[in-house]
């Protein structure tokens, strides 16, 4: 997707050296970070890395052990959550269940002391945004699952925060109304102009949604980017692995120029070369990483380098493309992804021998 | 007619036999005992064995069977202003000590339901607890505490707070005391029952959204607490009204509680007509919080079901 531009001089949220600590248990482990103004910030990780934690502080329901946390520059530590200027959708929604939902809508402006003529305003307008006009007197246990979401969003939106934390928004939903909630929320960010901090463990929810992407594992933030960078140039296998899949080979390191490098890999017969350098001691051990849709497969056997024969071992079609596992002389799987263009194509199938090769540029050295 | 051979299908159908068994014991140990009551309720006295006179006799001579109904034990209670005040006493304090129960009970219920799990059991234990000694007992352990010389007393004067004995016994304070006491668990447990069940993240949202704390409360946990509030308050109320036992050992001597009433004409006064209809009217008037109680429990129901 186009990556949206993020006003990097306008930091919104820091988070210095955050660490919290429940008992022994270290959930969130000397965080730094910042979140720019207007951007949909994504946590990403598996259960248990912390990125709820370090979501949770931001509300203000933890209290970081040790660290900072700045929201427009102003410390937050000893500020309950009812006085931060952040909202929150949680994950199960929290609505409230003895309250229709305009009562629920409007809790929260209540609470600010508004005239009740101006709650009335806002809450409908908000019903209107979410298209929940005709729902009002609803209660929230008359309601679908999206329909619940879209009562969460738009309680926490009433509020005009200008940070919005969003607890793995679209966990609940099935998949089709996943993916058109995905859009309907980056629209809902756009014409709002409020910064987003989403959680999630969903890589594909992460990278549809996010302008940046906190990829979290054991409590740190292993690399942050922009879905791109973190998909092309991954800076750890952890985080190549995370990120859709991965063909992982380990090698050693025979040539270490500036403009390309060689790299030997005992499960594969021909060298990798890779044309551009990197900054690791020689005779390093490395890990090369190819990503299935960057190998090509082919029936006619060429030399050279970067290159490796095999056996198609399972074919899925999955419609647009189709996922090969192929067998290596090594004895080892490969990961291919072939798109499928051609309607009357003479595909590939079981047991026949291909030929995999790429391109130079295609493979990842991590030396992490 | 049709529905009577249904009926009588599915009693016939030995599976049915089971839940049978509550119906008839129902039937043997309430609808029973309430008939004859309500029977005696309308007769008169009579110096004679059974003590009142039979409701319809056979006439020889008119050949005719007699019907007899009595409306005198019921104009008796409501003309008779010790029953009239008797009835509002017993009301006025079963009332109140519903509300103290509520007022201590609450908190209670709360910590409880908030504590952690392991701590959670061990205290819900304590509250328990004293149902394993005799009720009688327990509320009599009160006289020793609360008598002119009991422990309260002369721990007060031990300490020089006061240089007379108080009188807590025999007054309408001892009476509360006594059940608040003994009718505590039963709004505690059915508060607990529902606020444990609350979803903790609704408060977590609540201060989200700007709430303090104590707006949070009144606005979220109180009002979805409410089923366990009425059901706690009709558990403490009902018994109240009709308590005899805390009100016979520890209550004022000068004004009576209906059920201490009711037990002197059956027993002392041997007057059973009047007692009946004092039993009757008594029930007529737990009647009404109870049928409001299971209408209250029939939308609840129905509310969860959707």
């Amino acid at each position: 997707m186009a990556e949206r531009v993020v006003d990097r001089n306008h930091e919104y949220v820091r988070i210095e050296g955050v660490t919290k600590r429940f008992g022994e248990f270290v959930a969130v482990d000397n965080v730094s970070l910042s979140i720019y103004k207007g951007e949909i910030f994504c946590l990403l990780g598996g259960s248990g890395c912390g990125k709820t934690t370090l979501l949770r502080m931001l509300a203000g329901f933890e209290a970081p052990s040790a660290g900072r946390i700045l929201i427009d520059g102003q410390d937050m530590a000893g500020i309950p959550p009812y006085e931060r200027p952040v909202n929150m959708m949680f994950q199960s929604y929290a609505l409230f269940p003895h309250m229709s939902v305009l009562q629920n809508v409007a809790f929260g402006l209540e609470q600010e002391g508004l005239p009740r003529a101006e709650i009335e305003r806002r809450v409908a307008e908000m019903l209107d945004i979410v298209k929940l006009g005709e729902f009002g007197k609803r209660k929230p246990h008359q309601l679908s699952g999206g329909q619940r979401q879209r009562v969460a969003l738009a309680r926490a939106l009433v509020k005009r925060p200008k940070l919005l934390l969003l607890d793995e928004p679209l966990g609940a939903l099935d998949k089709k109304l996943r993916e058109h909630t995905q859009f309907e929320l980056i629209n809902l960010q756009e014409q709002l102009g409020v910064t987003f901090v989403v959680v999630t463990h969903d890589q594909e929810e992460a990278m549809t949604l996010a302008s940046r992407i906190g990829v979290m594992n054991k409590g740190q933030i292993t690399q942050v980017g922009t879905p791109t960078d973190i998909y092309e140039f991954p800076n750890s296998r952890f985080v190549a692995d995370f990120i859709g899949s991965v063909n992982m080979f380990e090698g050693q390191l025979i040539e270490d120029e500036p403009g390309h490098v060689r790299i030997r890999c005992p499960e594969l017969e021909s060298t990798v070369f890779v044309s551009h350098g990197i900054s690791a001691p020689p005779d390093a051990k490395v890990t090369v990483a190819i990503r299935p849709e960057k190998i090509d497969m082919s029936r006619v056997a060429e030399e050279g380098e970067n290159r490796a024969k095999g056996v198609v071992k399972e074919i899925a079609y999955m419609g647009d493309l189709s996922v090969y596992l192929v067998r290596l002389d090594s004895t080892r799987l490969v990961r291919v992804t072939i798109p499928n263009t051609d309607r009357h194509d003479e595909r590939i199938v079981w047991d026949e021998t291909v030929y995999l090769s790429w391109q130079p540029s295609s493979p990842v050295v991590l030396i992490q | 007619m049709r529905t009577l051979i249904a009926t009588w299908r599915n009693i016939s159908r030995p599976r049915n036999w089971v839940i049978a068994i509550p119906y008839v014991w129902l039937l043997a140990f309430f609808a029973i005992p309430f008939v004859i009551v309500l029977k005696i309720s309308f007769s008169s006295m009579q110096p004679i064995q059974p003590g009142y006179a039979p409701l319809w006799q056979w006439v020889e001579e008119t050949q005719r069977l007699v019907a007899t109904i009595n409306v005198d034990n019921y104009q008796a209670l409501w003309r008779n202003n010790l029953y009239v005040s008797t009835f509002i006493y017993s009301l006025k304090v079963a009332a109140v000590s519903t509300v103290l129960c509520l007022l201590i009970g609450y908190p209670m219920a709360y910590a409880i339901a908030r504590s952690a799990p392991t701590t959670r059991n061990l205290l819900l234990m304590l509250i328990i607890l004293p149902f394993w000694t005799s009720f009688l007992l327990r509320v009599y352990a009160w006289v020793g505490l609360l008598k002119s010389n009991g422990v309260i007393n002369n721990a007060l004067l031990a300490l020089g707070w006061i240089d007379q004995p108080l009188t807590l016994l025999y007054t309408d304070f001892a009476v509360y005391v006594g059940i608040v006491y003994s009718y505590l668990p039963f709004m505690i447990l059915p508060l607990y029952a529902n606020l444990e069940k609350h979803d903790f993240t609704l408060l977590e949202a609540a201060a989200d959204l700007g709430a303090k704390p104590m707006t949070s409360f009144f606005k979220v946990t109180l009002p979805l607490s409410l089923p366990g509030i009425v059901a706690g308050c009709l558990l403490v109320f009902i018994p109240a009204v009709g308590e005899y036992v805390i009100p016979s050992l520890l209550g004022r001597t000068d004004q009576l509680m209906i059920g201490t009433v009711l037990s002197a004409q059956f027993f002392s006064a041997r007057n059973w007509p009047v007692a009946s209809a004092v039993a009757i009217v008594l029930l007529l008037l737990l009647l009404l919080p109870i049928l409001l109680f299971q209408r209250y429990q029939r939308r609840e129901l129905e509310a969860a079901k959707r």
